[in-house]
């Protein structure tokens, strides 16, 4: 199947009715691994956070991570969840170098939560509700770097380098009941489910969720079935898709490819699929001659967790106000409309523009400054917005400098621009750049009296009542002020020495 | 101090304590011991001399310094090799694990440590525990000292010889399916698997997580208690370790009394298949313990017909899952790694060379009685069987203090006797195995040789989770008994090596 052959998107849907399932992996972000005491923090020297625990070694057992535990339950309260009042962990065994005990410590058939929705709301304000299967404790495997080889995959790769430091951080899986109904609008929903889930999981505190970084990873199962009927197709599984962009990608790409197989008569295979950001398609993993024998059986090492009613009820008390409601909420407070708020949802902006207003900006600046320069600085750079090298304090201090007119919308870009660049605080990029508003009116007065002095002409029509006339003075005392120059407080001054008083 | 060799652990470590002899002495006239007959009995894997005469000195320099030594202080033990120790060659008795040195102490093994015993060596056993001759050790079968030409019994046959053989006066076992108790029975020594739970399995290479327990071997009732007291106890690094106090086994010993206590008689082991001296052996012990003021009752436990089903069920699917992480990946054996060969390849050749016959049937039986279409039928089933039987026993225990049976149909066997026979080889552990699946506790104890070959025989009392205490009770009162009647302990009949 070559990418040529894909029928257009809706071709595709007028014949077919799509069927996602969406599998949600959620690195925890607790200071200890799942099932032993070693130390997550990211980017360590490989192989520094292990254990014989993690490791493996003969010998060694599991203790459950009891934050692990609650955030868990969490998460599964704020999908709407039931949480199990009894429930166990269970071996998933399979041959894998990364994997040190080769089985995974999981849930099976008995999950922490399940039966629970997330609301999710697409670009025009549509609520679609995604039903939520179940969301389970496991851990994650180590990371292989394969060497050598085309794919970077195992597969034709000279060697393979191993870092257990992954290996027992605490996962969530989180995992969707069939979405049907969603027609055309799928690979919309696929996105937005995950974008809402990543906020949800940012408002819990229990993860940054940076799908960048691998602490959110989206499996992308995806079938078609003849339009009206109720029979499901074979599904194909796009996995580890790691943006929201990627996620809407992939959906779309394998409706496409779907519908091309099944036009001609094909039938799909039942297989893992990976996705290429770099051209939006899909290349057959791992095919699935038969569903794979996992052997899981119920965790020996470890006791079951039956958390205390009165304790889940404690947790769903103290749950933080849920991040749609929260988007609402600011929607009527700020004033805009349910576009503006879902693109600074999908910018990663909301936190970031509630911060500054708490850091003092009024909220229109506040959203001017994160959704435009800020944004537009991001996406040049290929980074999250949050990553930028600025914090909200000092979005906040550029703001108000604006405010009191110390700086032009122009000139804050270029603070904004210094400070991004690490040359200091909104206040001293401004010293050290020389670049506060001239607004002093000794400072202004030689430019103007130059300016005067050069255009004799101008200043009779002035004199004469062309008060509009003054724009060509205003430009020579900004050019000779190098743009630093406060404009109106020129006019005015122009207006003074002239002796004019414009109605 | 005669021969030091033959003292019990409570004599030896009071002989410590008082300063009639030190530690180091001690630890040599055992490493002696062991340089002069291991050749032949082959109980240890690796001896620690430098490690066990550390600790020695350690524990004179203790005593020197004027500090309170443990009950234990001092005293030379033989561990079993499926227990980790930190820079100490630790194999299960697998070539798959032959010169790791683990980084880090079992639980176990640092409260033997914390405790002042010497530990002297590692010694033999079935590897990964699966056996009941320690003929399936990767490094050869061990010699059971009464006749060296016959099993010591298994898994951990090394433990057991060692003490027989008078290289150790205390051992470590652990027990699956009998393999702390069916070792004692064969060699005339006790052994005892504490209620499951009990003692931390942290550092215990696992065969089957549900069903291994570390516990205490010796030659007598009493050095067993003391040995259980310093090794029991929960250990938030095992999840299944029980946060309970630990019954006073030590008291119970000395008490040695059974008058009044109800014992009962499990109906369903006995007849076809038992050797006759054992039977004998055994009824004489019940009739014992009659004379001694207990109440003798019959009782019936229907489930246990199932138990050796069930267990060859649940232990090989446990297993055929922990022994998963043996690929060649971070420790052990790696074979065929040429450079050219992928993971998967080096780990298929990895086992297929570092597993023996017996490992491999076990993975592959488990691996088949976990797969899907099959889970319910085998797994499934078993774990219902394992039900049932925790109910045959909480009924029974609702009516008596303690079980009794034989520990195993027979005495030992000729090396090599059952080792193509799987099936006969696993029926040594039919009386053992139904305390396994309960989780509850069991002790072996001699009581005499069987008429026919003069070989020692156990008898086996089971108490209920968490009442280890009374198994020391009766245990103790049988051995004081017996000795009383023989005029001396049963090892002393053991021929000289």
């Amino acid at each position: 199947m070559s990418v040529i052959d894909l029928v257009p998107y809706e071709e595709a849907l007028a014949s077919y009715d799509p069927v996602m399932g969406l599998e949600v992996h959620v690195e925890l972000g607790t200071k200890t691994k799942m099932f032993c005491g070693c130390a997550t923090v990211p980017g360590a020297e490989p192989n520094s956070q292990v254990c014989p625990t993690c490791l493996g070694l003969p010998g060694s057992l599991p203790v459950v991570n009891a934050i692990g535990v609650e955030s868990a339950i969490r998460i599964g309260l704020a999908l709407n969840c039931e949480i199990a009042e009894w429930c166990r962990f269970a071996r998933k065994n399979y041959f894998y170098p990364d994997m040190p005990k080769n089985f995974q410590t999981s849930q099976y058939d008995e999950p922490i939560a399940f039966n629970g929705y997330l609301d999710v709301e697409l670009e025009d304000g549509e609520v679609f509700r995604v039903e939520i299967e179940r969301a389970h404790m496991e851990e994650d495997t180590g990371k292989s770097t394969h060497v050598g080889g085309a794919t970077g995959r195992i597969h034709g790769a000279e060697y393979s380098l191993l870092d257990y430091n992954r290996a027992g951080i605490p996962l969530i899986e989180i995992v969707t009941k069939p979405i049907v109904g969603a027609g055309d609008r799928a690979p919309e929903v696929a996105r937005a489910y995950v974008a809402e889930l990543r906020e949800l999981i940012r408002a819990l505190g229990v993860s940054e969720a940076r799908m960048d970084m691998g602490q959110m990873r989206c499996d992308v199962n995806l079938s078609l079935m003849p339009k009206g009927a109720d029979k499901f197709g074979t599904r194909s599984e796009t996995k580890n898709v790691n943006s929201l962009r990627s996620v809407e990608r992939a959906a779309r790409f394998e409706i496409q490819r779907h519908a091309a197989v099944l036009n001609e008569g094909g039938k799909i295979v039942q297989e893992t699929r990976h996705f290429h950001e770099d051209n939006g398609t899909t290349t057959s993993g791992r095919i699935k001659e038969e569903a794979e024998d996992y052997r899981y059986f119920p965790e020996p090492d470890l006791v079951p967790v039956a958390p205390a009613r009165e304790w889940v009820e404690q947790l769903r008390g103290e749950l933080p106000e849920l991040p749609r409601l929260r988007r609402q909420r600011l929607q009527s407070e700020w004033g805009i409309s349910a576009v503006e708020m879902q693109s600074a949802l999908n910018a990663g902006a909301i936190d970031l523009i509630l911060a500054t207003i708490d850091a003092g900006a009024p909220a229109d600046q506040a959203r001017k400054w994160w959704l435009g320069e800020l944004a537009r600085r991001a996406n040049e750079d290929g980074v999250e917005l949050a990553e930028l090298p600025i914090t909200p304090a000092q979005v906040a201090r550029v703001s108000a400098l604006v405010a009191e007119g110390k700086l032009t919308d122009k000139l804050a870009r270029q603070v904004i621009e210094g400070v991004l660049a690490g040359e200091g605080e909104p206040d001293e990029v401004v010293a050290k750049r020389g670049l506060a508003v001239v607004s002093d009116d000794s400072a202004l007065g030689d430019a103007i009296d130059a300016a005067l002095a050069a255009q004799p002409d101008v200043a009779d029509k002035i004199r004469s009542g062309k008060f509009a006339a003054a724009g060509a003075l205003v430009g020579a005392v900004m050019k000779a002020t190098r743009g630093q120059a406060d404009a109106a407080r020129v006019k005015e001054l122009i207006f003074e020495k002239l002796g004019v008083t414009p109605e | 101090m005669a021969d030091l060799i033959r003292c019990t652990a409570a004599e030896t470590a009071a002989a410590i304590a008082s300063g009639e002899v030190s530690a180091v002495e001690v630890a040599q006239a055992h490493l002696d011991r062991i340089n002069a007959v291991d050749e032949k009995v082959h109980a240890f894997l690796h001896v620690d001399t430098d490690g066990a005469l550390a600790a020695a000195r350690s524990v004179d320099a203790r005593r020197a310094a004027g500090e309170e030594l443990g009950p234990l202080a001092g005293v030379p033990l033989a561990l079993k090799d499926v227990f980790t120790t930190k820079g100490v060659p630790t194999t299960a008795g697998s070539k798959m694990l032959e010169g790791w040195r683990p980084p880090y102490d079992a639980t176990l093994t640092r409260r033997l440590k914390e405790a002042g015993v010497v530990i002297l060596g590692k010694t033999n056993m079935d590897e990964f525990a699966m056996g009941s001759s320690t003929e399936n050790s990767a490094y050869g079968p061990t010699g059971n000292p009464w006749d060296l030409s016959r099993i010591p019994g298994g898994s951990g046959g090394g433990s057991a010889a060692a003490l027989a053989a008078y290289e150790a006066p205390l051992a470590i076992g652990t027990d699956t399916g009998g393999s702390i108790r069916q070792p004692g029975a064969v060699t005339g020594t006790v052994g005892v698997k504490p209620t499951y739970g009990s003692v931390s399995r942290y550092g215990l290479i696992a065969f089957s997580s549900s069903l291994d327990q570390g516990g205490p071997c010796a030659r007598t009732v009493l050095d067993a208690a003391l040995l259980h007291e310093a090794i029991a106890g929960h250990d938030p690094m095992d999840s299944t370790s029980i946060d309970a106090p630990v019954p006073a086994v030590v008291a119970a010993a000395r008490q040695a009394d059974v008058k009044g206590m109800r014992v009962g008689v499990v109906k369903e082991f006995g007849g076809e298949g038992y050797q006759a001296g054992v039977m004998q052996r055994f009824h004489e012990s019940v009739e014992l313990l009659r004379s001694l003021g207990a109440e003798i009752v019959e009782i019936s436990c229907p489930s246990f017909t199932y138990a050796l089903p069930a267990y060859y069920l649940i232990a090989p699917s446990e297993c055929s899952s922990n022994l998963a992480r043996f690929d060649a990946m971070r420790y052990g054996l790696r074979v065929g790694d040429n450079g050219a060969r992928s993971a998967e390849e080096v780990t298929a050749l990895t086992r297929e060379a570092g597993f023996g016959p017996e490992v491999k049937r076990r993975i592959m039986l488990g691996t088949y009685a976990l797969s899907s279409g099959y889970y319910d039928a085998y797994y499934g089933s078993a774990q219902k069987v394992r039900t049932l039987i925790t109910r045959d026993f909480d009924r029974a225990f609702g009516d008596v203090d303690v079980l009794i049976s034989p520990t195993t149909p027979t005495t030992a066997f000729p090396i090599g006797e059952r080792a193509d026979d799987p099936m006969a080889m696993y029926l040594a552990d039919l009386c053992t195995i139904p305390s396994n699946l309960a989780g509850n506790a069991a002790m072996s104890v001699p009581c005499g040789l069987a008429p026919e070959d003069n070989l020692p025989v156990g008898l086996q009392i089971i108490a209920p989770a968490l009442a280890d205490d009374r198994l020391y009770r009766v245990g103790a009162a049988v051995e004081a008994a017996l000795n009383d009647k023989w005029g001396h302990p049963l090892l002393e009949e053991a021929p000289a090596l």
